[in-house]
């Protein structure tokens, strides 16, 4: 399975190349003028043809994707008949839905704060995007780094879109949550000293992001996980929210969940709700690979909007440049940015650079689209996919034999069972789906304008404007975990809710009845269908970019 | 994938036969054979051991583990996924465990019936030398265990064949967890730093750049930029 004689002859170009790349070259950086045309002209936010308007309720005329607004405004996979919300099966002071880093800190946060609190996950505990995090987790710890410098680097990367007082809770905490996690027992990476080890993601002005080799999402959320084990916290695994439970007053007051094992829905009786459901990859939008884990199908997003919450910059994904483009079995899947700065350029099938290492993604991705579409410098795999070169060689031969193998154990663990050996061998790569940067909108406390209902990491919209930097996220989860947890264990509500109702599920049902939109869909979707034909997968963007031309 | 040039390959999926394309993963090969998955599936990435798979190859005596999403099925292969292992965890308080003492014994005393048989490390999908860190665990070398163990994706397949009951994987979270709690050292950098933001020293620069107009916003961000320069 390694590399096929049509791409070795390409990867011989890039090796014949590479030696002009050695002693410090680096590709000149775009300015903001240029990086503004190219995405305008090349990055999938900017296309029209995927984007609708959401036709009716509190989000009316939001641009989202539109494979997104074909699963809000589907009919609700919930049967409302069969629902009792008279006799709820649990009552708790707060419930948190998704067991990923966000729900996880969440919900320890809240019991530490002396709530009762039932965790409900759609997978197993721990089955999120956070595991598959590889980088590390942002946060100026370095003296001559600072929180202001974060704060300027974060805006800049957001289009200066995000929310300020948000981003400065995110800078402001995130020193701390470091703290938090090496408490718990965290096996941060660190210097011969013993001090934190650093590296400096796309973005970033100043080495800050903490990595756990190449393993950071995997290692916080096993010791996160086992803490919630630790604690006197209910988690209900197999057991996604399809539905959120309001009273009579509009104000959130619990959730329906669905046990996947039995068919079976559980009512929840809950003085708060924290939501941290993750984002939308599993919807593949724009046709896109995705490195989200299975569950990333935007339910959060569903049940909220149809619960009256209001979105935010809904309509622009994070296309992380270096997804996998071969093997086919691994296509989509992220490889982390701390490959690039740690000295991988990005190349065409002759081997020229084209971009610098070191532009944010949305830039980055824009001109590998570019160079695989109408440059036609594209190296084209036998599944007929496409790529750009990430010459992960650069890393040894810039920081040392045995670099690569030291940060980035887990990436040469999985090519080297396909027979590609990223310490000798570029790494084929192409944009894959990896983030939604919007999501509900939320405050510093991660409130939503629904009473008693929060939200913490991707399913929120504000924290990273249009665009995230690397390690934002980590850092995202926990800082608005925490917040969200904190708050709604203060703040819960306690006196008996009155009137518990569905009725904007019924009056959402209606709608879509009354507008004539027809859809066999019911959603939230829970799980993407990849059963048949769909098991086998395709990129559809660059010829689509190129038939524009 | 372009349909016409696949070759179909026969697999038994819990014995029932079906012909799937060569070169599919394991999971794949289940969601083209027509498999909703509920259980036994979670990242497709390798990293959350959610899809445990143990397998035969024909005419082969032994059981082989695997990650579904990891593994590209062969012609013949019998298999059955394994989506959930029961096993044991102890609760504790992380920072009153003393790493030093007999306490991670005590935690796990199941340790003292490892009979060194290996069949952990065989049954392992990312090849974890679990044995190892299992008895570095009972020697007290803690950092042994956490370099050892760190790749641990939590699968549970080493919990569901060790014959003296163990379930390594919980003990080697309990060790790598106490190792980063109580033997990391601390860092007198980022304790400043934390106590600094407590103390209210960048709030005046903050509120200063919360009303900063953008242009300017990334003038500053182009000279740190500039000033990083190629010290990545």
């Amino acid at each position: 399975m390694a590399y096929p004689a049509g791409m070795r002859a390409s990867i011989e170009k890039v090796e014949q190349r590479r030696k002009d790349r050695l002693n410090k070259y680096e590709f000149p950086r775009l300015s903001p003028e240029d990086k503004a045309a190219l995405l305008k002209d090349y990055h999938p936010d900017f296309r029209d043809g995927d984007k609708v308007n959401l036709q009716f309720g509190v989000n009316k005329g939001e641009r989202v994707p539109k494979v997104l607004g074909e699963v809000i405004e589907s009919q609700s996979r919930l049967n409302l008949t069969s629902v009792d919300l008279s006799r709820p099966d649990h009552k708790t002071d707060v419930l948190v839905i998704g067991g990923g880093g966000g729900g996880v800190a969440a919900a320890l946060t809240a019991h530490e704060n002396g709530a009762k609190v039932i965790l409900a996950t759609k997978l197993r505990l721990g089955d999120s995007n956070t595991i598959m995090a590889e980088g590390g987790i942002a946060a100026a710890s370095l003296p001559e780094d600072s929180p202001a410098a974060h704060y300027i680097d974060t805006m800049v990367g957001g289009r200066f879109k995000n929310i300020p007082d948000v981003v400065e809770a995110l800078v402001n905490e995130a020193p701390s949550i470091l703290e938090w996690l090496t408490s718990l027992g965290a096996c941060f990476d660190r210097t011969k000293d013993g001090s934190y080890f650093n590296h400096m993601p796309a973005g970033h002005a100043f080495k800050r992001s903490h990595s756990i080799k190449d393993l950071t999402g995997l290692e916080l959320m096993r010791v996160l996980g086992d803490e919630i084990r630790n604690k006197d916290i209910q988690v209900l695994e197999f057991s996604p929210a399809v539905e959120l439970i309001l009273d009579a007053d509009g104000q959130c007051a619990g959730a329906i969940l669905e046990d996947l094992d039995t068919g079976r829905n559980i009512v929840v009786e809950a003085g708060a709700v924290i939501m941290a459901t993750g984002g939308m990859g599993r919807l593949h939008p724009n046709g896109f690979p995705t490195s989200n884990h299975y569950g990333a199908t935007a339910d959060g997003i569903v049940m909220a909007s149809r619960a009256r919450a209001k979105l935010l910059y809904m309509e622009y994904i994070q296309y992380h440049p270096t997804g996998v483009a071969w093997p086919e079995q691994m296509l989509g899947l992220l490889l982390s940015e701390a490959l690039r700065a740690e000295g991988a350029h990005v190349v065409n099938c002759d081997g020229e650079p084209f971009v610098n290492r070191l532009e944010t993604r949305d830039a980055l991705s824009a001109t590998i689209l570019r160079e695989c579409g109408p440059r036609r410098k594209g190296v084209e795999t036998p599944t007929g996919t496409m790529g750009a070169w990430l010459d992960t060689p650069m890393i040894d031969l810039m920081g040392g034999k045995g670099t690569f193998m030291r940060r980035f154990a887990g990436i040469h663990h999985r090519f080297v069972k396909f027979g590609i050996d990223p310490t000798q061998e570029p790494l084929l790569v192409y944009p894959t789906q990896h983030y939604q940067n919007g999501g509900v909108a939320i405050n510093i406390y991660g409130q939503s304008n629904v009473p008693f209902l929060y939200m913490a990491g991707e399913v929120a919209g504000g924290v990273h404007g249009h665009n995230r930097l690397g390690a934002n996220s980590l850092v995202d989860i926990f800082v608005f975990g925490r917040r969200a947890g904190r708050h709604a264990a203060e703040h819960f509500r306690k006196t008996a809710a009155t009137g518990l109702t569905l009725e904007h599920v019924k009056a959402h049902n209606e709608e879509i009845a009354a507008l004539g939109i027809s859809s066999q869909r019911k959603s939230p979707m829970l799980l993407p269908d990849y059963r048949f034909e769909k098991a086998l997968t395709s990129t559809q963007y660059v010829s689509e970019i190129v038939e524009a031309e | 994938m372009d349909k016409k040039n696949v070759k179909m390959i026969p697999i038994y999926v819990m014995g029932k036969k079906f012909e799937v394309p060569e070169e599919l993963t394991i999971l794949k090969a289940l969601e083209f054979s027509g498999f909703t998955i509920t259980r036994g599936c979670g990242c497709r990435g390798g990293v959350c051991g959610a899809c445990a798979t143990v397998y035969r190859r024909k005419g082969d005596y032994r059981v082989i583990p695997g990650l579904a999403c990891q593994t590209v099925v062969e012609p013949e292969m019998s298999l059955v996924q394994l989506p959930y292992i029961s096993s044991r965890r102890s609760s504790y308080v992380v920072s009153e465990v003393d790493p030093d003492s007999m306490d991670i014994v005590k935690t796990y005393p199941e340790l003292m019936r490892c009979m060194g048989c290996n069949t952990c490390t065989k049954s392992c999908p990312v090849n974890i030398q679990v044995m190892n860190y299992i008895s570095a665990t009972i020697q007290g070398d803690l950092k042994q265990v956490v370099e050892l163990s760190i790749e641990c994706v939590m699968c549970g397949m080493c919990a569901a064949r060790c014959p003296a009951e163990l379930s390594p994987y919980n003990i080697a979270l309990f060790v790598r967890r106490l190792y980063g709690a109580h033997k990391l050292p601390k860092s007198p950098e980022l304790e400043k730093r934390v106590s600094d933001i407590a103390n209210g020293v960048y709030n005046a620069e903050i509120a200063e750049l919360k009303i900063t107009d953008t242009k300017k916003l990334q003038g500053i961000f182009n000279e740190m930029q500039a000033k990083k320069g190629a010290s990545v």
